[in-house]
């Protein structure tokens, strides 16, 4: 790790003075469990980091009226624990304590969960987030069996590694951010992009930007659940994820959002399965039919053809976990 | 810019921090930060939100050299003089002899660093230590001593939940954790509660005995 | 002999008072309260922090060095050039400076400011392939070619005709030909290599390396008569001993010539001569130092590049102590892989599954060197067999002894062959494998291996209730399916060389001094129950020391040879001291030394037993002269054996949707001979099952072929099993009759062995198709039940 300078600000207005005019010069430190691996393995060398954690009002899980409002600063952890989240906004409660580990969601902000960067491993051992090198992509030409089968025209080819921003988007959450210029509102579903150069990153932030809160809009009568194919019972990088939220008119579909996680280098908004289920009940056939669209663009790179079936498989379950129904088969 | 004066950092703690030099060691100056940056840590950008930051007072910026850390480590106050960018983990390994907690990963994945905060458990690795300043932390050192050991303790000697006894520490401060919030755990609480340590040698099957024989005993 | 085993031999099972006793291990309380210092730990005065610069390269040379800016940097100390201008590199990662700093981030940032500039080379980190159209090897064979051929049990008249044909690389010299004849390489064979033409080994371009084949018997033949014939492919990848404590030591100097080393080591005696060589200073100026390991698994028996120059740079530093330990990337890319392995299988039978051929064509590398054939077909002699096998030479990085060398590998590929044979006769692999049992053992059998084999194979179906279990491959119609499998093992694991002091003083204590170490194997509980159970004594009141080279020299904790070792120098010790003991208070008890005991903490006659003195009362007597004993290993008695065999039996559940395997259950029968310590011995099974489930679900060594690097060099995508992952686990120990009479046998690696095999059958069994590389992650199982080449990455 490279060293650098601390600054404890107590008070949001402060944040984006102290923050840098273009990334990797500042970096916010909220839980820190991503960042200090970065940091160590020198992926990211800022010349100061900002603790936010004095900041007041960022840490509180309010209620306004239905919609959930979390500070930036609220751990996994709390998210999981907290009633009213589990009560009104039960995928993300259940998948905010899923994730990760016990040690992880006890500092892992939600704010730095939507931040984090990505687990491509070319990134992670160097090479860049779009990995290229002398002009061709390393991941293309390599092992790419966990990158991306979406989104993958471009060159960023990496997966969005958040399992909670999948769930926020498909409860059409919104993010506040904190600029030097005042607050702005970005849905959630927004603010993940694909970048384009090395010197973007992979959402809407400005550098001198921050995230304060995330609202979560009321979701009364909403059925929803989130299906993650992850290989080891605990703490292990899914292959792919879906949250799906469904408004229901009495036993059919009335309207779908489907997200899928792990897939794209960003959260993958399917208004392909969306529309399938639309004015359908849920059934085997057809959850089967929406996820089979969800992934009907997807693309492999060459070694990753299995989580395009991985994706299917994740969607089908999760909307058929919405409404309850065992998924098919059932256990040996 | 480049002449404003450097104002002295400010810290919750009494002690008043060195004013960092530009340390050849670290490669960057305060001063050298700012002519990069183009941003006047002495001077917030207030302007943009209004005047209140001014009324209460500039943020405090500490480093890049060395400054005081004090921490309260099972109980007691222990103070160093660090950089920022030391973890938690190497403090307490390097600077307080504090050595129960390994550094296995270093990138918080493996858990062999687990203490506790505030009565939580977390990765010292993924934790600066000057960050961790507020927070009451106990360390596996602090659970028991042998002669006196914590029922989890004398449960992984029980069952032995170790082999090689790296991963140990670590488990047993994540088991104490996990063990207040689940006190009577079920096995399925167990795969996710204790999901964030690692072990190479394979003693998961003495663990879950020694995990439940811990539950049942009281004081656990 | 006869006198000397009734004088040392192990007590009769009703006279045991602590062998074979479920002890909990002595250094638990150490361990479990963070106190339990390992060479990580070890904070000596004014000591340093080593930072290591390491090639991104997989291959490539050394062009230039420039340190000057770090040498320059206020708090460096020592900067020491490991790889100088003109070396040649040939893995990434490897170590190419080192700096000493009065801190870790001040070293870190000197080692930033050394430039080095590197000349790329080719590099090949390509394995799984499969070697095409590669030249036969005719050139004069090499040391490492014999060497093969030996371990692969090469017919004589087959190594003398090559060695005849092709001649060989070496002169053999006396030395050599005697440690042929020690290591039973006949004479024939031995007379044929000294009469060999010496010639100048053959260089190749290519990483491909054809060793010769092997025939026996006449496959041809058999596999024309083959009533059926099964073929296959099947393998594991290379992966890494991911040890929690990496490697690395503490070096310091006492003085100009005298340096004293902390050090993770599997052998704390025998690196002395290793150091001394590398620095050039006398064996004996040499001190090796260490309490506890975080493991080693097989990585940890040499002083390593490292070892040498953290003295290097401690000397550049003035002597003063430095500490260098592998980060984590550095331990999975530099530490040590277990070469991976690949095979085409043909495997011939009757149709009542009696096994009549075998042919396999074999490829894997262990890195540079290439790395070895496994052993196939494992344990079950097939008596028509054709093998080829050729070696991979890869920028992959050094092999290292894994637990069990070779043995995983070629039991994965043997035992999923068979399972795809039994498969294909519509028969229970259980049925198939006890009708084939005799196989394994050899002609001149002398310990009962098919019988313990069957033995152990009716409790392992009991235990994981196989008869009600086991289905026919793939059935039914739920979507996640359950299958079961199994494997069978085998290892050696003879005692190695061992010295023990044991002494008893006047005020009763005893002390036991043993240049050993405890890997977490219960080596050290071990050592305490030997030798309390002789002297009638509680472990409590002995005295251990081990982890240093000062104490009397053991051998190295490696193919399961130490328990063997230490249990036998011990108790030859302990019997010693006390017939020692016995002679000088025989007279106050009015008996001859030949008619007491000790037990209980007091000697008694045995014919008498009132007629006793407590230990300390009789210890009193010794005066100023303590007792000294030195045990060894070998010496008088036959303490020990060799030869050990092991069922495993897996039950899983396959999410066919998903292709995620999980662990129902995994049961493991297992003899070692004589059990000394109960408990840990249990624990090595478990640790040996739950190792098992990570390799053949989780690990790999995932390299890039581009940049010939290693993409998982950490812990999130290097993966380990979790708590959850494992499932129920059972172990049965064999004890008693036929099997405590062999005395201690080691443990460390045959309970390695078989999982793997046994879980990839149990996937074959549940989804009825075979995945044939491990580790079986979700692609490879979704690829093959859709019939898809499982070539994937």
């Amino acid at each position: 790790m490279r060293p650098f300078d601390y600054a404890v600000p107590t008070r949001a207005e402060q944040v984006p003075g102290l923050l840098g005019k273009s990334w990797g010069e500042v970096e916010i430190l909220a839980g820190g469990s991503d960042l200090l691996s970065l940091m160590k393995d020198e992926i990211t060398t800022p010349k100061r980091l900002v603790n936010i954690k004095q900041v007041a009002g960022l840490h509180a899980i309010s209620n306004e009226g239905g919609a959930s409002q979390l500070g930036t600063l609220v751990t996994l952890d709390r998210i999981a624990a907290a009633s009213q989240i589990q009560h009104q906004h039960p995928m993300l409660a259940s998948a905010a304590g899923d994730a990760a580990s016990p040690q992880i969601r006890n500092v892992a902000t939600i704010g730095g969960n939507l931040c984090q960067r990505p687990r491509c491993w070319y990134f992670r051992t160097g090479h860049g987030l779009l990995a290229q090198k002398d002009g061709k992509s390393l991941v293309l030409q390599g092992d790419n069996r966990y990158h991306a089968i979406l989104g993958n025209d471009g060159p960023a080819l990496f997966v969005s590694p958040s399992t909670i921003a999948p769930v926020l988007i498909a409860y059409n959450a919104k993010v506040r951010i904190i600029g030097p210029r005042g607050n702005r509102e970005v849905p959630v579903e927004k603010f993940f992009v694909i970048p384009k150069t090395e010197q973007e990153r992979e959402h809407d932030l400005r550098p001198d930007e921050f995230i304060s809160h995330v609202i979560v809009p009321p979701a009364p009568g909403v059925r929803a659940a989130h299906y993650e194919v992850r290989q080891k019972e605990a703490f292990d990088w899914p292959y792919a994820t879906a949250a799906v939220a469904l408004t229901m008119n009495a036993s059919t579909v009335q309207s779908a959002r489907i997200v899928m996680g792990h897939v794209a280098p960003i959260p993958w908004m399917s208004t392909e399965a969306a529309q399938a289920l639309q004015g359908k009940a849920v059934t085997q056939a057809t959850a089967d039919e929406a996820a089979k669209a969800a992934v009907a663009k997807a693309k492999s790179l060459g070694h990753n053809a299995h989580k395009i079936h991985l994706a299917q498989v994740a969607v089908k379950r999760a909307i058929l976990a919405a409404v309850g129904a065992p998924p098919a088969g059932g256990a040996a | 810019m480049d002449d404003l004066p450097e104002k002295p950092a400010k810290h919750e703690q009494s002690d008043k921090p060195k004013k960092s030099k530009s340390s050849s060691s670290s490669g960057v100056s305060r001063r050298d930060f700012l002519k990069i940056s183009g941003v006047s840590a002495a001077v917030p950008l207030i302007s943009h939100v209004g005047a209140l930051a001014m009324a209460e007072g500039e943020p405090a910026i500490h480093g890049p050299g060395k400054v005081p850390v004090s921490l309260n480590v099972n109980g007691k106050k222990l103070s160093a003089q660090l950089e920022p960018r030391v973890t938690l983990l190497d403090a307490l390994r390097d600077q307080f002899e504090l050595t129960g907690a390994k550094r296995v990963c270093d990138r918080g994945t493996c858990g062999a660093c687990t203490v506790l905060m505030d009565g939580k458990a977390v990765y010292s690795c993924s934790v600066l230590a000057i960050d961790a300043q507020s927070a009451q932390i106990t360390t596996v050192e602090g659970l028991g001593e042998p002669g006196h050991l914590h029922p989890i303790q004398q449960a992984f000697i029980d069952n032995d939940a170790q082999q090689c006894g790296f991963c140990t520490p670590g488990f047993v401060v994540a088991t104490k954790a996990f063990l207040d919030q689940h006190p009577n755990p079920t096995p399925e609480q167990i795969k996710h509660g204790l999901g964030g340590n690692f072990c190479r040698c394979g003693t998961y099957a003495g663990m879950r005995l020694a995990v439940m024989q811990a539950a049942k005993t009281k004081g656990a | 002999m006869a006198d000397d085993n009734t004088k040392y031999g192990w007590p009769a099972a009703e006279q045991r008072t602590l062998i074979g006793k479920s002890i909990s291990r002595v250094d638990g309380p150490d361990k479990v309260s963070g106190r339990a210092k390992y060479t990580y730990d070890v904070h000596r005065p004014g000591m340093l922090y080593g930072k290591v610069v390491r090639s991104p390269h997989a291959h490539a040379k050394v062009v230039s060095v420039d340190v000057a800016a770090a040498e320059k940097l206020p708090g460096v100390k020592g900067v020491y050039i490991i790889q100088d201008k003109g070396s040649e590199i040939h893995w990434a990662g490897d170590d190419v400076v080192v700096v000493a700093a009065v801190d870790e981030p001040t070293a870190a940032d000197a080692a930033r400011l050394i430039k080095v500039e590197y000349q790329p080379l080719p590099h090949f980190v390509d394995d799984f392939s499969e070697p095409k159209n590669v030249a036969e090897n005719t050139g004069p064979l090499t040391q490492r070619d014999l060497f093969q051929m030996f371990n692969n049990d090469a017919e004589d008249d087959q190594v003398i005709a090559a060695v005849q044909k092709r001649g060989i690389t070496f002169k053999v010299t006396p030395e050599m030909a005697q440690r042929m004849k020690d290591n039973e390489v006949s004479n024939e064979v031995i007379k044929a290599l000294q009469a060999a033409p010496v010639k100048e080994a053959e260089t190749t371009d290519s990483p491909y390396k054809k060793e010769t084949e092997q025939v026996k018997g006449d496959p041809d033949a058999a596999f024309k008569e083959a009533e059926v014939v099964s073929e296959g492919v099947y393998g594991c990848p290379v992966i890494t001993h991911c040890c929690l404590e990496s490697h690395g030591s503490v070096a310091e100097w006492t003085d100009s010539d005298h340096m004293f080393s902390h050090i993770s080591t599997q052998n704390v005696s025998g690196l002395a001569g290793q150091f001394a060589q590398a620095l050039k200073i006398p064996e004996s100026n040499v001190h090796v130092h260490q309490d506890h390991i975080g493991g080693g698994f097989g990585s940890k028996f040499g002083i390593d590049r490292w070892g040498a120059y953290t003295a290097q740079v401690s000397k550049k530093a003035g002597g003063k102590p430095v500490r260098v330990m592998l980060e984590r990337d550095a331990e999975l890319e530099v530490a040590g892989c277990r070469p991976s392995a690949f095979a085409k299988v043909k495997v011939g039978a009757k149709k009542d599954g009696t096994l009549t051929a075998w042919q396999s064509d074999s490829w894997g590398t262990g890195g540079p060197g290439g790395g070895g054939a496994p052993p196939m077909p494992y344990v079950l002699n097939i008596p028509n067999q054709r093998k080829q096998h050729t070696a991979v030479a890869t920028n992959i990085g050094p092999a290292r002894a894994w637990r069990a060398p070779n043995h995983p590998q070629g039991c994965l590929i043997t035992m999923s062959a068979l399972e795809d044979v039994a498969a294909k006769l519509n028969m229970d692999p259980l049925q198939l494998m006890l009708k084939n049992i005799a196989l394994t053992a050899p002609s001149e059998d002398t310990y009962h291996r098919a019988d313990t084999y069957r033995d152990e194979l009716m409790i392992a179906a009991d235990l994981i209730d196989w008869k009600k279990n086991w289905h026919p491959r793939g059935q039914g119609t739920d979507t996640t399916k359950r299958g079961l499998g199994l494997a069978i093992h085998t290892w050696g694991g003879r005692g190695h060389n061992s010295n023990c002091e044991l002494s008893i003083h006047s005020d009763g204590s005893v002390n036991i001094k043993i240049g050993s170490q405890d890997l977490g194997t219960g080596t050290r509980t071990a050592i305490l129950i030997v030798a309390g159970d002789t002297l009638g004594l509680p472990i409590e009141r002995i005295q251990l020391n081990l982890g240093d080279n000062q104490y009397p020299a053991d051998g190295g904790s490696g193919g399961s040879t130490t328990i063997g070792g230490v249990s036998s120098s011990t108790r030859r010790a302990a019997i010693d001291a006390r017939e020692q003991l016995f002679a000088k208070i025989a007279p106050a008890l009015k008996a001859q030394p030949g008619d007491l005991e000790a037990v209980g903490g007091s000697i008694r006659v045995k014919s008498a037993p009132s007629r006793s003195m407590s230990w300390k009362d009789a210890c009193a007597r010794l005066g100023t002269q303590p007792i000294q004993a030195l045990g060894k290993n070998p010496g008088p008695g036959d303490l020990i054996s060799s030869g050990v065999g092991g069922a495993v039996m897996a039950d899983v559940s396959v999410d066919t949707e998903t292709g995620i395997v999980k662990m129902n259950k995994m049961v493991c029968v297992q003899d070692c001979g004589l059990i000394i310590s109960m408990k840990t011995a249990e624990s090595q099974v478990y640790g040996a099952m739950i190792m098992g489930i990570a390799t053949t679900l989780y690990e790999e060594k995932v390299m890039d072929a581009n940049l010939g690097q290693m993409l998982n060099p950490n812990m999130d995508f290097y993966r380990l099993a979790g708590i959850g992952d494992v499932g129920e686990l059972v172990v049965h120990m064999m004890t008693g009759k036929g099997y405590d009479e062999r005395g201690p046998i080691g443990l460390g690696e045959p309970p390695t062995v078989g999982p793997m095999a046994a879980i990839g059958n149990a996937v074959a069994n549940a989804i009825g198709v075979r995945v044939p590389f491990l580790p079986i992650t979700p692609d490879r199982v979704v690829n093959a039940l859709k019939g898809g080449n499982n070539a994937t990455v």
